[in-house]
């Protein structure tokens, strides 16, 4: 049991956060073992920023208990901050500092030892040493994500804490941050990372699924997928539009997505949606059932959530 | 335009101090300002208790320009009295006071101003003027109306202490160290936090190990440093280009100054907490500001103003800085004697520091 709490790198339980009359953080479980790239998603304003802001030591749950690397949420936060990496939503380094100032400041702050070398490796280790006198304000969002990085891996965290990192980043940094993520998670690295994006969340190792402060669900990608029980059909032909606009109005049928030339037909009866389906067969139409995606998934969730809690 | 409006309306600190500005100086040079100050503490040492010497210092208050506060026959007392600023006068009237004017021997009433503000000063010596040829005009009776001289019957010498030459820079330029250090300390520490929040780096900030105690002397003391390179400057352009006299001891002062420098850093710091943004950062400090600079003393004699003024200015640290400043550089003082100026200062840093740290630390949760 000691053996299998120390593999756990966070491990809190009914973790919940009140702002005023709003719970924004609700009784949510939590354990994301060491070296392993936690997903968080959700929709704007799920709690996820609120939930990482707890496990960083920035705000004090109000009700649950839990470790993060072993140390307790509540009462050991500056214990928390030492060996933890957070990289927030917005860039929040000095736009008026260069690159190495801004860094060797970080460095500072967390008292690093031997800080000169401790900055260069950085500037090396993320490819920023011949931008490293370059205004932190003139760097494009790539790059200032980069920098982000390697501030936040400066004093050698056992944790990074990643909200949103690639949020306005091109398709080819992205890659390359992510590239960057497991060879950290290799290193022991645990990562526990927000983002919207499918792709990201089909790269991390486990996922989990908030929506108004909840947990919907969590596991690995296949596992997500199979709780999931979601049927999908995808029609092609012609007239989709009007087929849309029909099947839009059926109980049954929880999303009717168009995909380019394709519509994408999903419901978690799978039974009542076969019914449906054969009362608006069109000779004109092919149908075909598919794996359902992720974002089909994570949809549905939220639309089953709202009917329960909103 | 609409949307300005809107916009101006949800801002509510840019719209407070759109209609509080104006009031406040409406209230200020309105009711507050006054350039001819009466009932100016002074300190009267009697030589002679006779009934002329009384006739006389009831003749002074009835110029309205004198208000008599103290009676003393000690020397020293009346020095000391003027020094720490509590009589703005000392009227000395000799023992020999009614002898000498019943002989028709002019006798010398000698009149101590504290001239350090010449403005202050100024027309209550002029009306004493006025009063030297009209005085005992009743109380001497026809046949001694030979002694009513045609210079009057009574001589008065008045010693104008500290500033002789009422040279107006004397006063104005040790006092410009107090509204510079209030207008560069409050505006600087209230936009550097207000900075950080705003540009989100403050989130950053607390999430390393930093404790906010650390944060804020982080903040505070390059500001103390800027702080005393302006002193350094004033005191420097006091001297070589102004000619200010420098009695008093410089040590001293500089000492002081980190007092009256924390003070306004301290406040500084809970406009930044209070502030949403940089552009209300501003206000509030201009706010604070405009009192410090026209009910503190600098511009319009502090005596001069309506006690409730008065009082808003005594919970100013700059009206108190003022005096200590003044009174080192001009009149020499000493510790003791600017102590009763040390305690509101201090007590101002004591409740501005409590309220920042406490707001400080709200905003972390």
């Amino acid at each position: 049991m000691a053996a299998l709490e120390k593999d756990l790198a966070i491990d809190v339980t009914g973790v919940t956060k009140r702002f005023g009359e709003k719970t924004v953080v609700d009784a949510i479980d939590l354990s994301v073992r060491r070296g392993e790239i936690y997903g968080f998603l959700g929709p704007n304003g799920s709690g996820k920023t609120t939930f990482i802001r707890m496990l960083c030591g920035l705000l004090t749950p109000d009700a649950g208990t839990g470790t993060c690397l072993g140390f307790d949420v509540r009462t050991q936060q500056a214990e928390i901050k030492r060996h933890v990496g957070y990289m927030t939503q917005k860039f929040s380094y000095y736009e008026d500092l260069t690159i190495r100032e801004n860094l060797d400041f970080i460095a500072r702050i967390y008292a690093v030892p031997d800080r000169g070398a401790a900055v260069q490796r950085s500037l090396e280790r993320l490819g920023l040493t011949h931008r490293s006198h370059q205004l932190a304000g003139q760097l494009s969002g790539g790059w200032k994500q980069r920098l982000a990085l390697a501030a936040c891996l400066i004093h050698e965290p056992k944790l990074l804490l990643l909200d949103e990192p690639t949020a306005g980043v091109d398709p080819k940094a992205r890659r390359e941050f992510w590239d960057e993520i497991h060879q950290l998670a290799a290193g022991g690295l645990t990562v526990l990372i927000t983002t919207h994006y499918m792709d990201e969340a089909e790269r991390c190792h486990r996922l989990a699924y908030l929506a108004y402060g909840r947990l919907l669900t969590r596991g690995t990608l296949a596992e997500v997928l199979g709780k999931a029980k979601l049927t999908t059909w995808r029609v092609t032909g012609p007239d989709l539009l009007t087929l849309a606009a029909t099947l839009r109005v059926q109980a049954s049928i929880e999303q009717v997505v168009a995909f380019g030339n394709t519509l994408h037909v999903s419901g978690r009866d799978s039974a009542r949606l076969n019914d449906i389906i054969a009362t608006v067969r069109d000779p004109r139409h092919s149908w075909q059932l598919i794996p359902s995606g992720l974002e089909d998934v994570f949809i549905s969730l939220m639309d089953e959530a709202k009917d329960n809690f909103a | 335009m609409l949307k300005e409006f809107i916009q101006l309306k949800r801002d509510r600190v840019t719209f407070f101090m759109m209609v509080g500005i104006p009031l406040m100086q409406l209230m200020v040079f309105g009711f507050a300002i006054n350039s001819d100050p009466r009932h100016l503490p002074t300190a009267v040492r009697l030589g002679d208790q006779g009934p002329f010497a009384r006739t006389f210092v009831q003749a002074l208050r009835t110029t309205n320009y004198f208000a008599v506060v103290h009676e003393t026959s000690s020397e020293a007392e009346a020095q000391r009295l003027l020094q720490i600023g509590d009589a703005q006068f000392v009227i000395n009237i000799p023992e020999d006071f009614s002898r000498k004017l019943l002989r028709g021997e002019r006798p010398t009433v000698l009149i101590e101003a504290d001239a350090s503000d010449p403005s202050a000063t100024g027309p209550a010596l002029a009306s004493v003027n006025a009063l030297a040829s009209t005085i005992f005009n009743r109380d001497l009776p026809s046949p001694l109306a030979r002694l009513r001289a045609k210079n009057g019957p009574v001589d008065f010498r008045i010693h104008a202490h500290y500033n002789p030459e009422n040279i107006t820079q004397y006063n104005v330029v040790p006092g410009l160290m107090g509204v510079v250090l209030t207008m560069t300390m409050v505006i600087i520490t209230a936009l550097a936090i207000t900075r950080e929040r705003e540009r989100g780096t403050m989130e950053n900030l607390l999430a390393t190990p930093v404790r906010p105690f650390e944060v804020m002397v982080g903040k505070i003391l390059p500001f103390i440093v800027i702080g005393y390179i302006q002193v350094t400057l004033i005191l420097l352009a006091a001297r070589y280009i102004f000619h200010v006299p420098m009695v008093g001891s410089l040590p001293l002062l500089y000492l002081v100054s980190l007092l009256f420098i924390a003070a306004n850093l301290a406040v500084g710091i809970t406009f930044s907490t209070l502030a949403k943004n940089q552009l209300q950062a501003v206000q509030m400090a201009f706010f604070f500001f405009l009192p410090s600079i026209l009910l503190s003393g600098f511009m319009f004699p502090f005596r001069g103003m309506p006690p409730w003024a008065q009082n808003v200015g005594s919970c100013l640290p700059n009206t108190h800085f003022l005096r200590i400043v003044r009174g080192i550089l001009l009149k020499g003082n000493g510790l003791t004697e600017i102590a009763p100026e040390l305690w509101p200062l201090l007590a101002f840093l004591v409740v501005a520091m409590t309220i920042g740290v406490k707001r400080y630390r709200q905003t972390l949760d």
